[in-house]
């Protein structure tokens, strides 16, 4: 070391440069291998990246869509929108969730159990997602919330609108909203998209069925955050849209008025336009108070909703299947008549009862109607008429004609609570209870007891569609603007008197479509049922209007929970003195004026007796306040008959 | 010797500037100035106090650097040892005296900065290894009792430093030292020994490590393990690479930083906030740039005639060289985080003070190629 040869020096550099020659190659190596991994990063994987980053940089806050709102035929508002108060937490934006919770307890009216919910719903959520501690406070407590506001960290007070119904007359046909379920989201497909935490969706009735078009499009806010959660600035933002408003055929003030009169029966009424299919009204009695599902539902009211025998839930004008009992008469002597089975002055003898394949036949009337035709056997209901019209006409017959008329199947789009019913015949009997038909249940058949089934609208609307001279309606809810072919037909009818339009002619001209044969039958049963409402003897004789303007023709019913025993008849039972579950429903279809009928009206009340005294009564009220509401509803259907 | 003192005495201060290598110079500078624009974005776009102090920084030490080309080679030479034991003494000072910041014990208060005793020692170990390889004839190199010494140099600051605690920072100053002792000839059999030896102690050595440090590198095996905690910055660095794709995201638009998404941006991170910004081709532009200077480090080794001058232009370009690759390696999620600054372009004075000083005596031996050392 002391004085190295030049030589070692010259070989100890070499060695050096040797070395430094492989560490060179090692280096290219880890650089290309750098390289690579940039490549990897910044071009195959740069919109993978790019999507992460955004997804750090933004955040989205969905705005949830004010509700459209539905109307009723003179456009008052029957479901409308209010302006409440809420309180909504951003989990991030809170140091201590516990500590803020106690706080929050003392200033609202917060139950453990809510708290428990929130913890949960926390942990599920992303931390600056808002959840609702609670979307209706009052007004004071929304104002002490605004007081302490500066203590509560991560607090929001919203003021936001919820769906509010000014009246529970409409609960049924309205339905209510609530918060979306697990289930909801599962099932409705439009909701993936559309999902604000806290929003409402409709569960029932109308709002239901509308719901796609009613809830309208949410909105959001894009804020650019820092990794703090702070944010920056708001780069979008989105107000959605309100939902679409509505405007249905419904009078309010019919809904209200006959909600009155309903007011502690288990009862529903339908009231429909008889040339174009307009409800006018549609009330399920008891009803319930929809405005209590709008916030979540306090426990005690739906228990009493339903432990309620009278069902106040079910929405008894659609859903509710009864048998149509002595209502369906009008029907089985059209059917006789189209058929040829019977003129109308043919004539049977009641006694009261007719023994038959081995089984006693009972007519209502104990000691029997004498002889009677077909008039006298609608205007007096008499049972054994019709055993011996239904006998020879059979049952097939009698089905076919029911279901043109409109039983036995759905006759509104869209809501799921409605009910089909049942027109039973021979076939369907095999179907589905696999036995083969009694000759003896044809005459249950004809005096609408036995299988049948139907809704209170499906008689409004077979009561509607003898009123209009035997044409098919569509029952609708919506407004629809569209031009009446059968008003259209009715104006040449009155213009041309003499010259009857032929039948073939109608669904060219007017693209209706006739139920009837020989419009004449349509008409004997048209006078029948004046007969049954407006001459002595008939069975809605005492509850008939003198008036003119006012009178209806109409059919009673009361169909039979219970068959009488024999001995109950020989006691001349009454129906009041039997317990509320076994007394007969009391049924009532009519149609009025009976002049230039405009209107057809069924009315069914649970359990009461019959259709005479219970359901008739009410008929004769409702029938009154809609022909009153008769010219304001024309002025405005003129006026949108302008628009058009 | 005559002659070549001659040749030295012959070198008019003309002769002197033209022989700097002004590729490296340039190149210095221009990574400078872009070390600068990252800094100017890091703090949002004004020029605010990093910027200003990186600024600061590079100018004095860079005028270091074209200072300290001037001084001859066989200063260097014949003070090594003395600057080991000078920047030893400091790092002895810092676990004594040193200020305590985020649970370690890295730095020196010296008023008008705080001195990282550690980086110095990068350049100081490599520079006694230098000299003593230097010394050592090629006989004597793989006798055990030659090593004796280079293995206590070696050691001695690494357990300093281990213990402050700083990782990353022995780790670097053991690469540059092997890396002497390796080019100097070291056989490759004591390298494998040591190697197995260290495996052996590994197990020991883990359970020395701080809870952190155990878990850095369980999050580098596998970065989702908890990507709000010691995964974050790897997770953040590689979404803001990645998404920084072919062109970046162009100057102070850089969202992953601007938003604070990004850890240490100013320090460790400076190389993902750039590549950010400026995308793929500008990763390559500083790439590029480093692979100049590595290049031209080199090349003066290649040309200057003492074994002194080699081994620590080869030494120094090796360690310049596994500072950055460490740094991207450990930006782009390919090694573990432990605190590696980017040379030049890193915010921090005492790591622009290392790098300088060791440039600067690259330049010497560039300057003084032909001065024999001794």
């Amino acid at each position: 070391m002391l004085s190295p040869s030049s030589g070692n020096t010259v070989i100890k550099s070499k060695l050096i440069s040797r070395r430094m020659f492989l560490l060179t190659a090692a280096k290219a190596i880890v650089t290309f291998g750098i390289i690579g991994r940039l490549v990897s990063l910044q071009i195959n994987e740069r919109t993978k990246y790019k999507t992460l980053s955004d997804k750090n940089r933004f955040r989205e806050w969905k705005l949830a869509p004010e509700r459209g709102v539905i109307r009723d035929f003179f456009d008052k508002e029957i479901a409308s929108n209010q302006q409440v108060y809420q309180v909504h937490l951003i989990p991030e934006n809170s140091k201590d969730i516990e500590k803020l919770f106690v706080r929050l307890k003392t200033i609202l009216n917060i139950t453990e159990k809510k708290l428990f919910y929130l913890r949960r719903v926390i942990v599920k959520q992303k931390p600056w997602e808002p959840i609702i501690v609670s979307d209706n406070i009052t007004w004071s407590e929304f104002s002490r919330l605004n007081l302490f506001l500066h203590e509560l960290e991560g607090v929001k007070p919203v003021v936001s609108v919820a769906r509010m119904y000014p009246d529970n007359s409409s609960a049924h046909i309205l339905g209510y909203v609530s918060q979306v379920s697990g289930k909801d989201l599962q099932t409705k497909k439009y909701l993936k998209d559309l999902h604000v935490p806290g929003m409402s969706i409709g569960k029932t009735g109308l709002e239901r069925k509308l719901d796609e078009e009613i809830i309208g499009k949410i909105g959001f806010q894009r804020y650019e955050v820092n990794a703090y959660g702070k944010r920056v600035k708001q780069i979008l933002i989105n107000e959605g849209q309100a939902g679409k408003s509505f405007k249905t055929t419904l009078d309010f003030e019919v809904q209200k008025f006959t909600s009155e009169l309903l007011k502690d029966k288990a009862a529903a009424v339908c009231v429909m336009d008889v040339y174009n299919g307009d409800i006018v009204s549609l009330v399920s009695s008891p009803t319930f108070e929809p405005n209590e599902f709008v916030h979540g539902l306090d426990k005690t009211y739906w228990n009493s909703l339903i432990k309620n025998e009278m069902k106040p839930l079910t929405n008894k004008t659609i859903a509710g299947l009864y048998p149509p009992g002595s209502t369906i008469k009008t029907l089985v002597a059209l059917s006789a008549l189209e058929n040829g089975v019977i003129k109308p002055l043919d004539t049977f003898k009641c006694e009261g009862k007719i023994e038959l394949y081995g089984e006693k036949f009972h007519c209502w009337e104990k000691d029997g109607h004498g002889i009677v035709n077909l008039r006298k056997g609608i205007k007096r209901s008499c049972d054994v008429y019709f055993y011996e019209v239904a006998r020879k006409l059979g049952v097939d017959r009698l089905s076919e004609t029911a279901k043109k008329f409109g039983l036995g199947k759905k006759v509104l789009n869209g809501f799921i609570e409605e009910r089909a019913g049942v027109v039973p015949n021979t076939k369907w009997k095999k179907k589905f209870i696999g036995q083969n038909w009694y000759l003896g249940e044809t005459l249950h058949s004809g005096i609408g007891q036995g299988y049948f089934q139907s809704t209170p609208l499906q008689l409004c609307l077979m009561t509607a569609q003898i009123a209009n001279g035997g044409f098919e309606i569509k029952p609708r809810i919506i407004f629809d603007k569209k031009n009446n072919n059968l008003r259209d037909y009715i104006k040449y009818k009155n213009e041309n008197p003499n010259d009857p339009l032929p039948t073939d002619l109608l669904v060219s001209n007017f693209e209706l479509k006739p139920l009837f044969k020989n419009q004449e039958h349509i008409n004997l049963i048209k006078d029948a049922m004046f007969s049954s409402s407006n001459e002595p003897g008939g069975t809605s004789y005492r509850h008939r209007w003198e008036n003119k303007k006012f009178t209806f023709a109409g059919k009673t019913g009361s169909s039979q929970i219970k068959r009488f025993t024999e001995a109950q008849r020989e006691a001349e039972v009454k129906q009041e003195s039997l317990p509320y579950k076994d007394r007969d429903h009391a049924l009532f279809v009519a149609y009025a004026p009976y002049s230039d009928p405009k209107y057809a009206i069924s009315v069914l009340v649970e359990h009461g007796g019959s259709g005479g005294k219970a359901a008739a009564p009410i008929a004769k009220k409702v029938i009154k306040k809609v022909l009153e509401r008769h010219e304001l509803r024309k002025r405005i259907d003129s006026l949108l008959g302008e628009q058009v | 010797m005559f002659r070549a003192r001659s040749i030295q005495s012959s070198l008019s201060i003309k002769d002197k500037i033209l022989s700097i290598d002004y590729i490296l110079v340039i190149s210095i500078f221009i990574l400078g100035l872009t070390s600068i624009l990252a800094m100017y974005s890091t703090d949002g776009g004004e020029l605010k106090y990093h910027t200003k102090s990186h600024i600061l920084r590079f100018f004095v030490f860079f005028g270091m650097f074209l200072i300290l080309s001037f001084i001859q080679i066989r200063f260097w030479h014949s003070q090594s040892y003395l600057i080991y034991i000078f920047f030893f003494i400091l790092l002895l000072g810092v676990k004594y005296f040193g200020l305590v910041s985020s649970g370690s014990k890295r730095w020196l208060d010296l008023y008008f900065m705080n001195l990282q005793p550690s980086e110095l020692m990068k350049i100081g170990l490599i520079l006694f290894l230098a000299k003593y390889y230097h010394r050592t004839s090629i006989e004597n190199l793989n006798r055990i009792r030659y090593l004796f010494l280079p293995v206590v140099v070696l050691i001695a600051p690494i357990i300093l430093v281990a213990t402050q605690p700083d990782l990353g920072t022995a780790l670097l100053i053991a690469a540059g030292g092997l890396s002497v002792a390796w080019l100097a000839g070291v056989r490759v059999k004591f390298f494998a020994f040591s190697g197995l030896a260290f495996l052996a102690l590994l197990p020991i050595a883990i359970s020395f490590l701080k809870p952190y440090q155990k878990s850095r590198i369980l999050t580098f095996l596998n970065p989702e393990r908890d990507p709000l905690g010691a995964g974050y910055q790897i997770i953040q660095s590689k979404i803001a690479i990645g998404s920084g794709g072919l062109f970046g995201k162009g100057f102070l638009q850089g969202s992953q930083s601007y938003l604070d998404y990004l850890p240490e941006k100013h320090t460790d991170f400076i190389f993902t906030l750039f590549s950010e910004e400026f995308g793929f081709f500008g990763s390559l532009f500083i790439l590029f740039l480093y692979a100049i200077i590595v290049w031209r480090i080199i090349k003066i080794g290649n040309v200057t005639r003492s074994n002194f001058g080699k081994l620590f232009c080869y030494g120094f370009g090796t360690a310049f060289f596994i500072y950055v690759v460490v740094n991207m390696m450990m930006v782009l999620g390919l090694l573990p985080i432990v605190g590696s600054p980017l040379p030049i372009m890193s915010y921090g004075g005492s790591s622009m003070m290392a790098i300088m000083l060791g440039l600067g005596i690259v330049m010497s031996c560039k300057v003084y190629k032909d001065t024999p050392v001794n």
